[in-house]
């Protein structure tokens, strides 16, 4: 039970650095994109061809899998998924935004998700790998509950992260730029605002907590193709939980979604986990499709 | 007359290409003027207000401000060319607090002089001072076409566009409205505005414009234009006959 509710946090927090990055072009692009979760596997293995590429010259850091080269891979990771997306928004979405209506966008994100997994597909192949093949020892915290000092990492790095994008969106020009395109796109542009601009850092920002997500979900299970389709529900059930546009809603939906998963195999057979988003996003969208935060404050909204 | 600020000159405009809603508008607005336009609904006099501003697309005539061509000028450059708009609906952001909407107004300028201009813009206008970390979505009609108002000055703007800015409010807080316009247009202001009310429109405004399917049909100086055969018996005449102007005249 205790180590389901730790297992259930973390891979919360995975969700919800994917959920937040959907979260913001949701609302301020006004479309569902399915091809965000592609954006996550998409940095996970830039991350991966990194590492490879400049080899694992450093060891660890203390009592990590990772050190240096990691972090290093990561940033530049985040980097190459922002080129890509805003890449995609330029060929794609962008053109659709200025001649069709939001079904269009909906299904060219399809298109464009089917296209990077194939792509990631041909480059890296099929099989699952790891970052690293150092074993590591897990800390047994209380009787019952073992963490790895990795996904200690994780949660501790999610926090900063959401606390830092927190204070972004509520102090900074860039980020009140943000809210306010989310709230009416017509009247920001009347305010002065470059939103094309503001529009490619939001693409750069979703792309980068992608990576992360993405890195993160690579040391603490294991890269594959398909981490992207397999989170495409969970990050929707996650932000549509939170309120679209909601970045702190998309946290606590994320964390939500990552808890409901992990403590569901107590019930049913794990085979089933997978179905359990669909149902939370099912019951969101029957009982308060506006999500559980709308009118609330903080977010993006 | 003295200088002009705003010129438009057979202008095609429309939200679709192939859809023109204004079928070659004319008009200009001098320094100094308070210029108004009237019709009935769907006369395309937001349309004409959007198009200047930027928004729409244009495919014939074109548009002058301060003696610039601004035919092509994007929205967010209106600012730097001196124009405010301020539209019809939707104005202010109502997620966003009164502060964070006047500091949008004003992230187009550099942070001291930002500072300053919306700090002037709450002694302008201290009922917003004292409500300033509340969301916008809590302020009165009234109270929220001042936040408007304010919001577009903090560009210091030579001309203000503003489209029917007494639209669902109580005719005391329209007095109010008014009173306010008059004392901006002694600071120097020129205003072009939209407003139903043709009797309050001919009582505030220097000029007149009255619009109709997309084409200008009138002009005069108010006073003309209140005694104007037509205009009488349209809007004065019968009675409730405000939104029958449409079709031939
Ligand atoms: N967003 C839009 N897309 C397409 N057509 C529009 C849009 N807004 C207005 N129109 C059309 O343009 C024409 C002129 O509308 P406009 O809003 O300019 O009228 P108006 O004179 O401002 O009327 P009102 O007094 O009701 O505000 C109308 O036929 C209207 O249907
Ligand atoms: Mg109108």
């Amino acid at each position: 039970m205790l180590q389901a509710i730790a297992d259930g946090f973390m891979s919360g927090a995975i969700i919800a650095l994917g959920a937040i990055g959907l979260t913001l072009t949701m609302g301020i692009l006004r479309f569902a994109n399915f091809a965000h979760a592609e954006l996550v596997t998409a940095g996970a293995y830039i991350a991966l061809a990194v590492l490879w590429l400049t080899g694992a010259f450093m060891g660890p850091i203390g009592p990590f899998s990772f050190g240096i080269p990691m972090l290093l891979a990561m940033v530049v990771a985040m980097a190459g998924t922002s080129v890509l997306a805003l890449t995609i928004d330029h060929l794609v979405f962008r053109r659709l935004r200025d001649r069709s209506g939001h079904m269009t966008l909906v299904f060219g994100s399809f298109g464009v998700s089917l296209v990077v997994r194939m792509i990631i597909l041909l480059i890296f192949g099929g099989a699952a790998t790891y970052y690293s093949n150092e074993l590591q020892i897990a800390m047994r915290v209380v009787p019952g509950l073992r963490i790895m000092p990795d996904q200690l990492f994780v949660l501790g790095l999610t926090v900063v992260i959401v606390v830092a994008l927190h204070f972004f969106l509520q102090r900074t020009r860039l980020g009140l730029s943000m809210r306010a395109l989310a709230e009416n796109p017509e009247l920001t542009r009347v305010n002065g605002v470059d939103t094309n601009r503001v529009i490619r850092w939001t693409w750069i920002i979703g792309a980068s907590l992608a990576t992360i997500a993405g890195v993160f979900y690579g040391l603490t299970i294991q890269l594959r193709p398909e981490i992207g389709f397999h989170l495409i529900l969970p990050l929707f059930a996650a932000a549509i939980l939170g309120g679209t546009g909601n970045v702190i809603g998309a946290v606590i939906g994320g964390l939500i979604v990552g808890m409901a998963e992990s403590l569901s195999v107590l019930f049913i057979p794990a085979g089933y986990k997978l179905a359990v988003p669909f149902l939370i996003l099912l019951l969101v969208l029957y009982l308060k499709p506006t999500g559980l935060f709308s009118g609330s404050a903080g977010g993006a909204k | 007359m003295s200088e002009v600020l705003l010129r438009v000159t057979d202008l095609v405009a429309g939200y679709r290409p192939d859809l023109p809603i204004l079928h070659g508008i004319n008009l200009h607005v001098g320094a100094g003027e308070m210029v108004t336009i009237v019709g009935p609904n769907g006369a395309g006099k937001s349309t004409l207000i959007k198009a200047v501003a930027g928004l729409l697309t244009i495919t014939g005539g074109h548009v002058e401000a301060m003696g610039h061509d601004i035919t092509k000028v994007p929205t967010e450059k209106l600012g730097e060319a001196g124009i405010a708009y301020v539209p019809q609906v939707a104005n202010v952001f109502t997620t966003l607090t009164i502060d964070e909407n006047l500091r949008l107004g004003a992230a187009a300028l550099d942070r001291p002089l930002a500072a300053r201009r919306i700090e002037e813009a709450y002694q302008r206008f201290p009922a917003l001072k004292s409500h300033r970390n509340h969301k916008a979505r809590a302020l009165s009609g009234g109270q929220r076409q001042m936040l408007a108002f304010a919001r577009s000055l903090l560009c210091a703007p030579r001309l203000l566009m503003l489209d029917e800015p007494s639209a669902g409010l109580s005719p005391l807080i329209v007095q109010e409205v008014f009173t306010e316009l008059r004392a901006l247009m002694k600071s120097g202001l020129t205003i072009l505005m939209v407003e139903q009310n043709v009797k309050a429109a001919l009582a505030i405004s220097d000029r007149t414009y009255v619009f109709a399917e997309g084409q200008n049909r009138i002009d005069g100086t108010s006073e003309e234009l209140t005694q104007n055969q037509e205009i009488r018996a349209i809007y004065f005449g019968n009675a409730g006959a405000g939104n029958s102007a449409s079709g031939d005249s």
